[in-house]
């Protein structure tokens, strides 16, 4: 029996045709895993891991080297802010600090509540559009602290799904 | 899926981004309207020498960073190999301060496609792969709608519009790591591995995916081809500059008024950028330093940026790198400790952690760094820094530690007096306006 739904599942046979090697499909398939579940739990891995024909250890391996990989809960709008060169010098640090105070969490916090969660992360790719932060994969940019909190009130709201 | 169009500067040359202010280019019927598939029915009646011949004349450079010849490097594939050739898209668009081939997929993908099925017809592959960084999900969607399309068009799978050619295309995502940009991580991590670089050689154009014959190329690269293909190599180097032909995707950002992604002919003056196209210095204030391509790139002072031009042997003669396009703009207010302090913290970050002297020398510098610009740092601490990048220096299995090293040792070289000035429990004269980081945790060591 599946932990994942049949969406996934069809996804994930759809997946092991485009490669020559099933280990390929490992990568995407642990993000959309977690796209799902919202993060890798011991039984998606275990999963994952029979589905490939490879160990578990091969795939935690696996997690630990990519960033956006997680083992642990995030929040449900998982609120990442650059503070790479070009956002640096346009406020993102500011803005980096205006999150850790309105949603009262560290680097790597969740929310009580479970609904955001924060992380600095590297270059998102919009440097000419600095600051920017990206909610689950949304990006949000040209941001100051009063937009960054328009956008956070949209989130909390219920404004995005 | 549609975008607000994206309109063109009046000093832009648009090439790769012709179709950017095109509404709904990104769809299959928009883009066959303008141009679209004409130069692979082109490329179908050239022999695949004639393709590659016709790369070489146009003098096109890899767009991704390092500026290598197209054409030289698909002569480089194996006419006949035993194992299936590949052609993969690097999509990975991760250095800091390049925000292009994000432009190139949202606008214009079947040019991306387009190009890797002429590099397939060029090498005999079969195959191709885009990979496209993990933060960019929403990029995944689109060119996978547009592979589809594609596909249910004839224009993607067996004997494409009666050519006898055949050619499967798959988008496959990341999941967060700069290093998969560097084209043999990006195949170990397309291998389904943890994305560490390869001992080179052999190079993939003898043994890449999988072992086999390989050409990676960056995304405006290869959404190049199609124009060069239509237009002519000889109309494409006649935009730019001999030995650096053509245009180049420009993201300019940092502290200009007008930042942006913006398409100019090699050789384009830099002066020219930041006040014509940038719209001048943020608050007027004065130019102190830019970065000329990533942050990888050594930066140039504001004496050296007024006469640099950007194209890739005028960058590479001033003792930088044109890179992949990202012009990062300081003003004089800039901390140019902290500064590179953040660029160290990206690099220590983003250290696979295979080679000892990227793992353990990004470590130490962002350390020694983040003490400078607390106020901690010791007079030695600044040559200590410059003697740390220098044992990183070509001593790694790929680029990421010169990455690391080259931008640190230009600041030290050329703003050594701000260094100076954080010295002796001092605090940072720019705090400001750049706040410093709290201490990194733990008890520090003393070099």
């Amino acid at each position: 029996m599946s932990i994942f739904s049949p969406q996934l599942n069809t996804r994930f046979d759809e997946l092991l045709k485009r490669y020559p090697v099933p280990r390929s499909a490992m990568v995407p398939m642990l993000l959309y895993a977690q796209d799902e579940l919202g993060y890798l739990t011991p039984e998606a891995i275990r999963e994952i891991a029979a589905r490939l024909d490879e160990s578990e250890l091969a795939v935690h391996e696996v997690i630990g080297y990519y960033s956006m990989l997680r083992t642990k809960p995030a929040g449900r709008f998982h609120v990442q802010v650059c503070t790479n060169i070009s956002c640096l010098l346009r406020g993102g640090e500011e803005i980096f600090e205006h999150c850790k105070q309105r949603l009262g969490v560290n680097n790597h916090g969740v929310t009580p509540d479970g609904l955001f969660s924060l992380e600095e992360v590297e270059c998102i790719g919009a440097c000419s559009w600095a600051p920017a932060v990206q909610v689950n994969y949304d990006f949000h940019e040209n941001l100051t602290v009063a937009k960054l909190d328009q956008v956070l009130d949209k989130y909390r709201t219920g404004g995005v799904q | 899926m549609s975008f607000p169009v994206a309109k063109a500067h009046p000093l832009e040359v648009r090439v790769v981004s012709k179709r950017f202010d095109i509404p709904d280019a990104n769809t299959l019927p928009v883009y066959l309207a303008h141009d679209g598939f004409k130069a692979l029915e082109k490329a179908f009646r050239l022999a695949p020498e004639a393709i590659i011949e016709e790369v070489k004349v146009s003098s096109l450079r890899g767009r991704g960073g390092a500026g290598f010849p197209t054409g030289m490097k698909w002569s480089f594939v194996p006419k006949q190999s035993a194992k299936p050739k590949y052609v993969l898209c690097n999509a990975d668009e991760s250095e800091p301060g390049t925000c292009k081939d994000r432009l190139i997929m949202q606008y214009d993908p079947f040019a991306m496609i387009e190009g890797m099925l002429i590099a397939g017809r060029a090498i005999d592959a079969h195959q191709g792969y885009i990979f496209i960084r993990g933060e960019y999900r929403y990029l995944v969607d689109v060119v996978e709608r547009a592979i589809a399309e594609a596909y249910a068009a004839g224009y993607l799978g067996k004997n494409i519009r009666g050519s006898g050619f055949d050619f499967e295309l798959s988008a496959h995502t990341g999941a967060g790591a700069y290093e998969c940009g560097e084209e043999s991580a990006l195949m170990e991590s397309l291998e389904g591995k943890r994305g560490i670089p390869r001992l080179k050689p052999p190079f993939p154009a003898t043994s890449g995916l999988y072992g086999g014959p390989t050409v990676i190329n960056n995304v405006e690269t290869l959404a190049t081809i199609p124009h060069i293909i239509l237009g002519g190599g000889a109309w494409f180097l006649g935009l730019g500059l001999p030995k650096n032909g053509g245009t180049k995707l420009t993201c300019l950002s940092g502290h200009v008024n007008n930042p942006g992604v913006y398409e100019l002919p090699l050789g384009f003056p830099l002066k020219r950028l930041i006040e014509e196209i940038g719209g001048g210095i943020l608050g007027g204030k004065k130019l102190k330093a830019v970065v000329p391509g990533g942050s990888s790139t050594p930066i140039f002072n504001a004496a050296e940026a007024e006469t640099l031009t950007l194209d890739f042997d005028a960058v590479a003669k001033a003792g930088s790198f044109l890179g992949s396009g990202g012009v990062v703009v300081l003003h004089e207010e800039t901390c140019m400790v902290k500064f590179a302090t953040r660029i160290m913290q990206f690099y220590k970050h983003e250290s696979c952690g295979w080679c000892v002297p990227c793992r353990e020398g990004t470590n130490w510098l962002l350390l020694t760094l983040g003490r400078v610009h607390r106020g901690g740092g010791r007079a030695k601490d600044i040559d200590l820094i410059r003697e740390v990048s220098e044992n990183i220096l070509g001593r790694t299995f790929c680029a990421l530690g010169d990455a690391a090293a080259m931008p640190t040792l230009s600041i030290i070289k050329k703003f050594r007096e701000e260094f100076e000035a954080h010295l002796d429990g001092r605090p940072c004269p720019y705090a400001p306006t750049l706040v410093p980081r709290a201490p990194a945790a733990g008890p520090f060591v003393t070099v």
